[in-house]
Parts: C-alpha cells; structure tokens; sequence
C-alpha cells in the first residue's frame, strides 16, 4: 500500500465498561469490552470527534496499518488520513469493533463469566441500538460529548441513523452511505439463507463449535458467497468475469469451470478463516431487526422526528442490496421533518460495494461535505 | 450583437454576474423572510444561498446533474439528487411555501408534469424563463438563424434547452392547466421592467403562479 497520506501505524485500544449493558432484546451483558483504534487529535473544545462505524464484516481498523501485520490495512483507509475526505489533520476518527464482534471487542469468541467458557451461542442476540448504546459508552469514556459526525455504510450507516435517534443531542452529522432505513424480505431472505448455511452445517454443534475444537467453514463460506453476489452488480460482474474460463474449457464436472466461481470460492475460504459464526449469525439479526419505523406504525417520518443531526445521504446507482429507492425513503423521511439533508445518488458501477471504493466523484462529495462540518 | 446599439439608450446590457443577482432579487422579493421553499433545477444551490442569506429561508434544491450536486453541497446547500422529470413524489402537498424552478423549466421535458407538481407540493410556484419570442430572438429567426441572445446564450447544437416558448405561450398552458398567474414581471436585457409588449419586449419573464380555487 501506499503510504502517502496514511495515518501510518495504529494499535488497536480497549475499553472495559465494567457496569451492566440492557439490551433491547431482552437480557443484559455483565460488563463489555470495546476494541477500537483512533486516528488525529481530539482538539481542547472535543468537537471534532468522527465515528466510523462498520459494516457486516468490517472492524475498529479503519485506516493505517498494524506494526505486526502490514499487509493489513485499515478497511476504509481510502477515505481516512491526512488530506483525505475524512482529513485526520481536521477530525479526531474512531473506529469500533461492535459488539458481539470477532475482532476482540466482546461477542460470542469472549469468555462467558457465568460459565468461564467461550460464549458461543450462548451470546445474547446484539441490536443496531445496543452496538449505539455502547460505542456512547466509549464516547463517554473519551469525553467526547457531540460527535461532530458519524458516518457509515451500508449496516453502518444504519448506526448512523440510530445514533440521530437515539442521542439526537450528541450527533452533529450523520453520514449514510448505500443504507436503509430497514431491510426488505429480499434483503431479510438472502441473510436468511446465510445463516441456514452456517445453522445446517455439521461442524456448528448448536452454536458450541468451539467447545468442539471446529469451525462450521462450510457454511461460513457460503454465507460469505451468497453476501458477495449481492455486494456486486450483474454488470460488473459480467465485465469483471464474464463467462471467463479459469482453465480455458469446459470440465463438464463440478470443479472450477468459471472465473466467477473461483472468485466466490476464493471470498468464501478467506472470509471462513477468520470470521466468526456466530458473530455472522447475529450480525445479520440486528440488521434484519434494525427498523425505527417499527414502533410508529411503519411511518418512518414520525420514527425521524426526533433527529436533530443535519444528514448526508449517498447511494449508488447500480446498488441492488440497498437501491437508492431505499435511500430515498431516508431522505424524503426527514424531508418531511424539515431537517437538513443532502442526497447524492452516485453513478458507480460497483453495486453495493462501491461505498468502499474511491470513486472520484464520491469522495469528491463527502470530502466537500466534511470540509463543511465546522469544529 | 450589441442589445445597447440596438435600443439606442447608450446602456450596457447586464453582465451574467448582474443579470444573476437581479434574477435573484425579483425572486427574493417574492419570499417572505423565514419560509421554507424548493428549487427545482438548482444548480450549484446559489439562489438558495442568496434566499437564505437574504430571506432567512429553510428548504431543499433539486438537481439531477452530478457536479451541480457536488456545487450544492461545497455551498452548504441541501440538495437533494433526483431527476425531477420523474415528479416529486417524495415531497408531501403543500410541505413548502414556494416551489421555485428558475430559468430551468425550458431545460426539461415534461413541463405539464412538473407545474402541476409544483403546485401540489406548494402553495405557490415562481417560474422564470427565457422568453423566445422576444425582439432580438425574432430578429435572428426572420434572419435566419436560431436565436443567441443573452439569456438565450447557447448555440442551437449545444442548449441544454428542450422547450422553446413565449410569454404568450406559456400563459396559454396556464390556463388550459388550471393554473392562476398572481403576478408576471418582464424584463429586458437591461434589468429594466417591460411593460409595453411584454411578449415582444422582455427578454426575461418572471411568474408567480397557483391553482385556480
């Protein structure tokens, strides 16, 4: 990697909240710890605070990479740094390993004080409001009293939106990039079908994998598959992959015969090597869960009205997992409100996962929307 | 061509820096301090700024064009990015005091729509365009060629224009819409109020427009 406006080297920090948790589906957490990293100066007045908050596989590293690990650069390390968008010389960045996390933040890999095993399936189900209410906790912990923004993707941008409600006091701006303000049935049925990938494989023993010695890598990698057809467009993966042969013919057998399948294969033994289960399993709940509109009626305007946060809004043209249809129902939500919201609907053709990317026109958008942000 | 010349009063005709801010006042002149207004077609969001510089206004900008966008919000303007020929069907009816659609109705293809629009989600609209029928642009057309004027100031093959219409013209639609004309002002290149011959005479028609009761 480049390390021209990196934030260089970074370690990863704990929290320790030693004070119980409710959460909302019931039930509490004795205590939690939060992995997370920084990156620039919290200034004297702490009002230059960002939160990064991540997606379904992402994490606390964000941007620069790790003394011990290199290769391992932060996972939104295009957006964040000196002189990028999200300028480190201007804000104070956070990144934070969510709860029921596998990056060492306090989830099903953690030991269980009740039973001093590893939590497995015994980990509490972790809602979009608990990952808010306890990243507050951190906030609290670093005196940072107004975030002058939050900004996420897809499941992170829904944090965003969660933190406008949940503390409308304590967010200035909130950043949701390829988000929705709910989940459809599509986008709840392919999750389901990822976690019947992982509840069916032989190797997931209920949840207690680990108390086995095993990893349900099967059904890990083809939730990991599945999520990846869906992050991309059908056009780029036909410009990307075409009907491309991996071994120029047809095997006529059920080997690797396409370019796309080794791709899908490849994501899915990566991905199965080092993310948890039970953490994808979850993970996926809280955003099938995630729904302000819930408790109004399904009217999301009256959800909004309690937000104070001025908004960025961003989607992508060619994002089937949350369409810009879905953004808009954010936008015209607060519209509705009378709150400030910008929306900017970006022609990429990357789907779902070009929230990631740095399209120039993108991150010419949030680089002008966070010069804007006065701290 | 020189407008000066032309109406032999020695004056210039007003630069594209001028001819901007004067939109800007007629239309600001028509905004009561503190209402919450939309514009349609906005830009990089400057007449939002000026309005809210000037008439202490909240609301949104519409724009379908990536960079005007991008101008929209370096300008700390909220725009909101959807092709407006679609409608605005986002927007509740009568959620703003004034729909505004200045100078960019002539860029857009379905006119009917978008008026009926503007006046279902607000009380009243204010429009302004170009007018084609004016002295200058009927002189270049009797000579043969498609008009370039000041505020007609594109080639033929380059316009972002797709309807070409009159001051006559466009109350014409009014009417067969249902649409009331509160007021209509017209002014010439100079920034001067034309009232003789407005169709003839003004380069530049200004409307305040709404629903017949």
């Amino acid at each position: 990697m480049s390390l021209e406006n990196s934030v260089g080297l970074v370690a990863p920090q704990r929290f320790c909240h030693n004070a119980p948790l409710a959460l909302k589906g019931g039930g509490c957490l004795p205590s939690f710890e939060l992995v997370y990293e920084t990156y620039g100066t919290l200034n004297a007045a702490r009002s230059n605070a960002v939160l990064v908050c991540h997606a379904l596989s992402g994490s606390h590293h964000v941007a620069g990479i790790h003394a011990d690990n290199p290769g391992n650069v932060g996972w939104w390390d295009n957006l964040v740094g000196p002189g990028k968008p999200l300028d480190t010389r201007k804000f104070f960045v956070i990144g934070v390993n969510n709860l029921g996390g596998c990056y060492g933040s306090t989830g099903p890999l953690s030991l269980n004080p009740d039973t001093g095993k590893r939590y497995g399936a015994d980990f509490p189900l972790i809602t979009v409001e608990d990952w808010v209410a306890a990243q507050a906790k951190l906030a609290d912990h670093l005196g940072i009293d107004t975030w002058a923004a939050i900004i996420g993707g897809s499941l992170g941008g829904m944090q965003a939106i969660e933190w406008s409600l949940q503390f409308p006091e304590r967010i200035r701006h909130a950043i949701a990039i390829a988000s929705a303000p709910k989940l459809s049935a599509q986008n709840i049925a392919f999750n389901e079908v990822a976690r019947q990938a992982i509840l069916s494989d032989p190797e997931f023993h209920g949840g207690h994998y680990a108390d086995h010695g095993v990893v349900p890598t099967r059904g890990l990698r083809l939730a990991r598959m599945i999520g990846h057809i869906t992050y991309l467009s059908d056009d780029q993966m036909d410009e990307k992959f075409g009907r491309n042969l991996r071994n120029g013919e047809h095997s006529f057998s059920y080997g690797v015969d396409f370019e796309i399948e080794s791709y899908l294969r490849h994501q899915g033994d990566k991905f199965a090597g080092f993310f948890d289960a039970n953490t994808y399993l979850l993970t996926t709940k809280a955003l099938d869960y995630f729904d302000p509109a819930y408790a109004y009626d399904g009217n999301l305007s009256a959800a909004l009205a309690r937000a104070k946060a001025s908004f960025l809004v961003a989607s992508f043209t060619t994002d089937w997992r949350f369409s810009p249809a879905r953004s808009r129902e954010i936008v015209f939500a607060l519209t509705r409100n009378r709150r400030r919201v910008a929306y900017a609907e970006i022609d990429c053709d990357a789907g779902h996962d070009s929230f990631l990317l740095d399209d120039a026109h993108y991150h010419a958008v949030l680089r002008a929307y966070l010069e804007n942000i006065k701290v | 061509m020189t407008h000066g010349k032309l109406h032999g009063t020695g004056m210039n005709p007003l630069t594209a820096k001028e001819r901007e801010r004067f939109d800007f006042a007629v239309i600001a002149n028509w905004i009561a301090p503190g209402e919450h207004v939309l514009d349609l077609g906005c830009g990089d969001g400057r007449l939002l700024r000026y309005l809210n510089e000037n008439k202490n206004i909240t609301g949104y900008g519409v724009e379908i064009d990536d960079n005007s966008v991008l101008g929209c919000i370096r300008n700390g303007v909220d725009v909101i990015q959807i092709d407006i020929e679609g409608g605005l069907s986002g927007f509740e009816d009568k959620s703003f005091s004034h729909a505004i659609i200045s100078q960019a109705l002539q860029t857009m293809h379905s006119t009917e729509r978008i008026l009926g629009e503007m006046l279902r989600v607000a009380g009243e609209a204010i429009v302004s365009f170009p007018n084609f029928a004016y002295r200058v642009n009927r002189e270049a057309i009797a000579a043969g060629h498609m008009p370039v004027s000041e505020d007609l100031p594109y080639e033929w093959y380059d316009t972002p224009n797709v309807r070409f219409f009159t001051i006559v013209d466009f109350e014409a639609l009014c009417n067969k819409l249902g649409i009331e004309i509160h007021e209509r002002l017209a002014f010439d290149v100079f920034g001067q109020p034309v009232t003789d011959d407005p169709n003839l005479n003004g380069s530049l028609a200004f409307y305040r427009l709404a629903r017949k009761a």
